[in-house]
Parts: structure tokens; C-alpha cells; sequence
């Protein structure tokens, strides 16, 4: 018999969301400097600490730069830590985001994926997201609300778990995701306090005084930056491990690396990142109507980027067509780079699209086209959907 | 045969270090941390104490340590002191010991930011007036007239003010030391410590290689910057502005030495003219006069 569970639903923004998994996941820290479209989030966040309802610091610090230096500090004093940011914020952050990052010391930040200026712009895109990709960190990206609610919950414990000890990025699209509401299904707190025991890190310790990120020699700088690679390997396995178990906890299905969606019989597919998967679906659909054999996978895992998953769902497609919201300029599609590589060896041809920069739209019907022209022998190798 | 010896004060950091020779700060560190105790814990951004301080072989301090991206400390202090109050350690002191490029020029965003929110952190500039650590190179605490790799010709912009700029924010102490006054600043330490919220004390450290001394000479030059004016020695408790040391003697002008007897040792200042060490003296009994005015007040 299969049991149902009933589930709590609340009405969320993505903001609200990731906010609300905030509060379950209970942060000690949290660092706060406004930026659009994350405002909401931190607003929230405020709102939950002035209640009583979650119990932390926070620290109204006066930019990104402090935001990530000061969680950065709480994190090595044993707080479990939460920042957000986007676009220029996130860039601002930057230097720190490598200081946490080669440190290795666990902490989320929530990003709500913003394009970069010049010119302004502060609508939907992963330019700001993608730039970080060598800055040790583990990176997800969201489809949905609910994934995003679910994905905060799921980083606090990968960050924290000690075959891994690696700050987490969760992406998720600005506006299209933190002011779009849906129906989220939340956990009960005790089963996140379950899921998430409190933190045991800490470095900063009186009777064992360590000095923390001193000048490494050649050798050790070398000897550390491995160690590092090793921890994202590991994470590839720990990430599907604890994703499971989330799955069984919660109920819900396909929380790994990557998801496959009407891949397994396909011979041409989509690959994706972030909501407009949700949008890749709606094209498979009805690509599959027109006898198209279309498939989707999405990439919710970039860093470690999963490369073993994306040869083994892609290496025997007829093509690929990546669909990139950010572009390495002077090389092409940044996931379209990383998924070339990953296919490295076999014949499947990679195609890449690159759409969507700055918020602009991007509808099932891209999509389908898109595909049709693969089809039909007319997709160039890389195309921009102006 | 038994002795009875004097209790014999045990350098508690430094027993043999990367610092120059004649560098005032493993002694200046050795002061601060002797006060502060064993639960402190020092957040140093990238300065010469970062190299003095160690690699990744061992560190010399037997108290916690936190390298810090050069604009960071203030922020990561913020931190880490948030974090030890939420944990229950009330008595850890988190203290910032940084340059002045760090204080003054890049981590003053963060700084300023971290003494508006009143953090309940202890923060020392060790002020050696240029970037040390990279070479000698001008920052706006460098005073006017001294010659940097980066101003050839003497730097044409005063001394950014930066202990009154720091009273400006109303935090609860601020203070200026000097190495030639340890028990001065041991003094000041031990009241900072007493006290929650920011504190800042601003140390000047004379550098030998940056300031092309003898490095014999720290102390005396620490010395009569001091008692040329220069470098008057106050503290600033809660609004409230008082001279202190020899400093509280030197309100009236003649009993300060000229400036001269202080530049004329250094040979970054070996190319002012007449006229602008005349001027420097000038800006100098300046300071004074808006110090009287506050002595009085």
C-alpha cells in the first residue's frame, strides 16, 4: 500500500521560500546587505528573527564585501551561516567567495540569479551565477520554488557533512523564481532538525589555537588546492547520498545531480539550468507529439559538474542542444563548454544556444523550434536568440 | 643556593620571528596579547604581521589566528565575535591588528561599517605609514613631505586623521600609543579590554627599511614623535578627549622639541626643503591648537 503523506503546503514566493528554509534550517549568522531581486528574502528573514521565530545575529552589514567576510568569520567560530546576494553584489562579494571557498569552511548563500552590468539590468540571467564556478564552492541551481526551498534545506547538510566541508551556492533565477508564487510543500521542523543535527565545525578554539589561512609555501598551496579537488569529487557521491534521503523523507522524487526528464529512449535532447527547464519540458512534450524523440536533461548540479551522469544519459544521442543564459564571451555557452567537455570521445554533436540574457523571454516555443531545425539539418553550431 | 629573583616577564608571542630588524610590532604584539590573555583571538589582514605571523609550518602565537583578505578584518571580527557571543564565550576578545593601508585605505569601508554598528570588537592600526609589506609604496596615512617608492618627489597630501575620524563615529574608546610608551599603551589595553563595543587604538610603528632609519633608532624615533608633537598621545572615552603620558605637557608649544629633530633622522624625509618643514611645524602647532581646544572643552 503506498502511504500517503500529507504534506504542509504554504503559498511561497521563491524569496519566502528559500527564507522560509532558512528559518527551518536554522542559521546562527546570517549577513544582510540588499540587493534586487533578493530584498524580499532578507526582509523575511528579519521579519522571522524580530518574532522570535528563528533565533540568530544578524548582522546589517554595510556591503557584500563584509557580507561574505563576516559570515566567513562566523562560520570559522562555529555558527551555521546564510548570506544572499545576486549580480553586482555577488561580484562585489567576490574576493571572499574565493577567501570561504580555499578556506573550505561551510556556508550557503542563496543567489538570486541576476545579469551584470554594463548596461544595467536587473533582470534574469546566470552571468553573475556562472562566474564563480572555479571558487571551490559547490553550485545548484534551482527549476522551481519548491526546488529551491528544497535545495537550501539539502545545501546546509552537504556543506556541513565532513567528506565535504564546502561553502554552497544556491542559485535560483531572479524574478522568473524569488517573485513568482507557488504551491511549496514544507517539511515539518522536527524533520529538518532530524535531517540537519546542529553543526559540530569549528576552528577557533582557545585550548588548541590554530592560525587559520597563513601563507602557504609553494608545496602546501599545491598540496591544499588538491585536497580541494578531492572534496568536489567526493561530493559528486555525498550530494546523491544526501539528496536521497531527503527524497525519502520528504517524498518527492529525482533529487540528484542531474534529472532526466522523457530521456531514457530519446536521440536528440535539451540540456538546461535553472526555470527555464520547466519551459525545456513543456517543448519535449510537444516535440514528442510531432514524433520529435526529444529528451531533457537538467543540470542542478554545476560545481562538481557532473560529468559521468551527462556522458552516460548523452553519449549515444543523435544531438545536444545546450541552452545557455550566460556566455563565456570569446568561447560560447558556458554549460555548452562544460558539456562538450564532459562528451569528450564520443560522436554525439553539441549544439549551443545561447538565450535569455538579461530577463529576455524565453518561451516552449524557442525551444521547439530550436529543435526542429536540429532535426531538419539547420541548427548552426552556436546560436544567439536575439 | 636559591635565588629570589623578580618575576620575569616571558615574551608570551615571539621568541624568533620574519620581522625586520628593529620592527616595533612582534614587541607591540607581545604587549597587546600579554594584556588581552589566552582568549583572544587576532584577526590580521594582509600586512607585514602576516608574513611575521607565520605559514602554513607553524605560527608562533598562542592564541587563535585569522588571516584576512586585505579589506576583510573589520567584517570578519563582526563575525566571528557574533558567533563566539552565540556560543556563549562572553569573555573572547576578537581583535583586528592591522596596517594602516588595511585601516585607512581598503578596509576603511568595512571599518567604518563595523564602528557604526558599535561591534563589540577590539581594532588596532599599526601604523607605519606606506605599504610596507609590498615596498614602501604611499598610503593615506603617510604623512605629507615623506618619500615613498610611490611619491618619489614626497607625498603632497596630509596624513589622513584617522583616530578623530574614528571618534567621529561615537564609538565608546579610541586611543593613540606608541612603542616608546609601552606602559602608556598597556595602559590603554587593559581600559579598552574593560570596555564592550568598538575600540580603536592607532599605534604608530616607525618602520627602519620604509623610513630609512638605523634600526637601532625605533624607539627614539617612536620617541620624539612624541615629543616633537607630531604624534600626540590621548584617549577618547565616551566623547570625552584627554591627553595622556608626556603628551599632556606638550600643550604648551615650548615644551615641545622642532619637528626637525624628528624628520632629520629619517631619511625619507631627507629632501624637504626649508620652507616645507617649516610648513609641516606649522600644521603641527595647528593640531595643537585644536587639541587645546578640546583638552579644554
Amino acid at each position: 500500500m503506498v502511504q500517503v503523506l500529507k504534506r504542509k503546503s504554504l503559498a511561497l514566493v521563491g524569496n519566502h521560500a528559500v527564507a522560509y528554509a532558512v528559518k527551518q534550517a536554522k542559521p546562527q549568522v546570517l549577513a544582510v546587505f540588499p540587493i534586487t531581486p533578493q530584498t524580499t528574502m532578507l526582509e523575511k528573514l528579519a521579519e522571522y528573527i524580530q518574532k522570535g521565530e528563528l533565533k540568530a545575529e544578524m548582522i546589517k552589514i554595510e556591503s557584500e564585501h563584509s557580507a561574505m567576510a563576516s559570515i566567513y568569520g562566523a562560520a570559522l567560530a562555529g555558527a551555521r551561516v546564510f548570506t544572499a546576494t545576486a549580480s553586482q553584489g555577488l561580484l562585489y562579494m567576490g574576493e571572499m567567495i574565493y577567501w570561504a571557498g580555499g578556506q573550505r569552511v561551510p556556508i550557503v548563500a542563496a543567489v538570486a540569479t541576476r545579469a551584470i552590468a554594463e548596461p544595467w539590468s536587473i533582470w534574469d540571467d546566470h552571468q553573475d551565477f556562472l562566474s564563480k564556478r572555479d571558487a571551490i564552492w559547490i553550485q545548484m541551481m534551482a527549476e522551481n520554488v519548491q526546488e529551491a526551498y528544497d535545495l537550501t534545506i539539502q545545501a546546509f547538510r552537504i556543506s556541513e557533512d565532513e567528506r565535504v566541508i564546502l561553502p554552497v551556492m544556491m542559485g535560483f533565477d531572479g524574478f522568473i523564481l524569488t517573485h513568482t508564487m507557488e504551491r511549496v510543500e514544507v517539511l515539518e521542523d522536527y524533520e529538518v532538525d532530524s535531517f540537519l543535527p546542529p553543526r559540530q565545525f569549528n576552528l577557533i578554539d582557545f585550548s588548541d589555537p590554530i592560525g587559520i589561512g597563513p601563507i602557504a609555501q609553494p608545496d602546501e598551496y599545491m598540496r591544499i588546492r588538491y585536497e580541494a579537488m578531492k572534496s568536489m569529487e567526493r561530493a559528486k557521491s555525498v550530494i546523491e547520498e544526501i539528496m536521497r534521503e531527503y527524497e525519502r523523507i520528504s517524498g518527492k522524487k529525482q533529487y540528484g545531480l542531474v534529472e532526466c526528464y522523457r530521456c531514457e529512449n530519446a536521440k536528440y535532447a535539451f540540456v538546461t539550468m535553472g526555470a527555464w527547464s520547466g519551459d525545456a519540458k513543456v517543448a519535449v512534450d510537444r516535440l514528442r507529439d510531432q514524433g520529435i524523440e526529444a529528451g531533457l536533461l537538467k543540470v542542478r548540479v554545476f560545481r562538481p559538474f557532473p560529468k559521468e551522469k551527462i556522458a552516460e544519459y548523452l553519449n549515444s544521442m543523435k544531438g545536444v542542444i545546450v541552452f545557455d543564459r550566460a556566455a563565456s564571451f570569446g568561447s560560447g555557452g558556458i554549460l555548452a563548454t562544460e558539456v562538450k567537455s564532459a562528451l569528450y570521445g564520443s560522436q554525439t554533436p553539441v549544439y549551443s544556444v545561447i538565450a535569455g540574457l538579461g530577463g529576455k523571454d524565453v518561451r516552449p516555443l524557442h525551444f521547439q523550434k530550436v529543435m526542429e531545425d536540429l532535426v531538419n539539418g539547420k541548427l548552426e553550431e552556436e546560436r544567439w536568440i536575439l | 643556593m636559591s635565588l629570589i629573583t623578580q618575576p620575569k616577564r616571558i615574551p608570551k608571542f615571539f621568541r624568533g620571528n620574519a620581522a625586520c630588524p628593529g620592527c616595533p610590532i612582534p614587541r607591540e604584539l607581545d604587549i597587546l596579547l600579554e594584556e588581552l590573555g589566552e582568549k583572544t583571538v587576532l584577526v590580521v589582514p594582509a600586512s607585514c604581521s602576516t608574513v611575521i605571523l607565520g605559514d602554513t609550518s607553524g605560527m608562533p602565537a598562542t592564541v587563535p589566528v585569522v588571516h584576512s583578505a586585505f579589506a576583510a578584518p573589520a567584517a570578519i571580527a563582526s563575525g566571528i565575535v557574533r558567533a563566539l557571543r552565540m556560543r556563549g564565550e562572553k569573555d573572547a576578545i576578537v581583535t583586528v591588528w592591522a596596517g594602516d593601508g588595511s585601516t585607512g585605505d581598503i578596509g576603511f569601508a568595512a571599518l567604518s561599517g563595523a564602528a557604526e554598528r558599535n561591534e563589540d570588537i577590539f581594532y588596532v592600526c599599526y601604523d607605519n605609514e606606506a605599504y610596507m609589506n609590498t615596498g614602501i609604496q604611499r598610503s593615506s596615512l603617510t604623512p605629507k613631505g615623506a618619500w615613498t617608492t610611490t611619491t618619489p618627489e614626497g607625498k603632497r597630501e596630509f596624513k589622513k586623521p584617522l583616530p578623530f575620524i574614528m571618534a567621529e563615529h561615537k564609538i565608546p574608546y579610541v586611543a593613540t600609543a606608541s612603542i616608546a610608551y609601552p606602559f602608556d599603551y598597556q595602559a590603554k589595553v587593559k581600559k579598552a579590554k574593560q570596555i564592550h563595543g568598538f575600540r580603536y587604538i592607532h599605534l604608530l610603528s616607525p618602520c627602519p627599511p620604509g623610513w630609512r632609519f638605523d634600526s637601532s633608532l625605533t624607539v627614539e624615533i617612536a620617541k620624539l614623535a612624541v615629543e616633537t608633537g607630531v604624534w600626540p598621545l590621548f584617549e577618547i572615552e565616551n566623547g570625552e578627549f584627554r591627553l595622556t603620558s608626556v603628551s599632556k605637557t606638550l600643550i604648551d608649544k615650548n615644551n615641545r622639541k622642532p619637528v626637525i629633530e624628528y624628520l632629520k633622522l629619517q631619511g625619507r624625509f631627507s629632501k624637504l626643503t626649508e620652507e616645507e618643514i617649516k610648513e609641516i611645524q606649522e600644521s603641527i602647532d595647528e593640531m595643537w591648537e585644536e587639541i587645546k581646544a578640546m583638552v579644554k572643552k
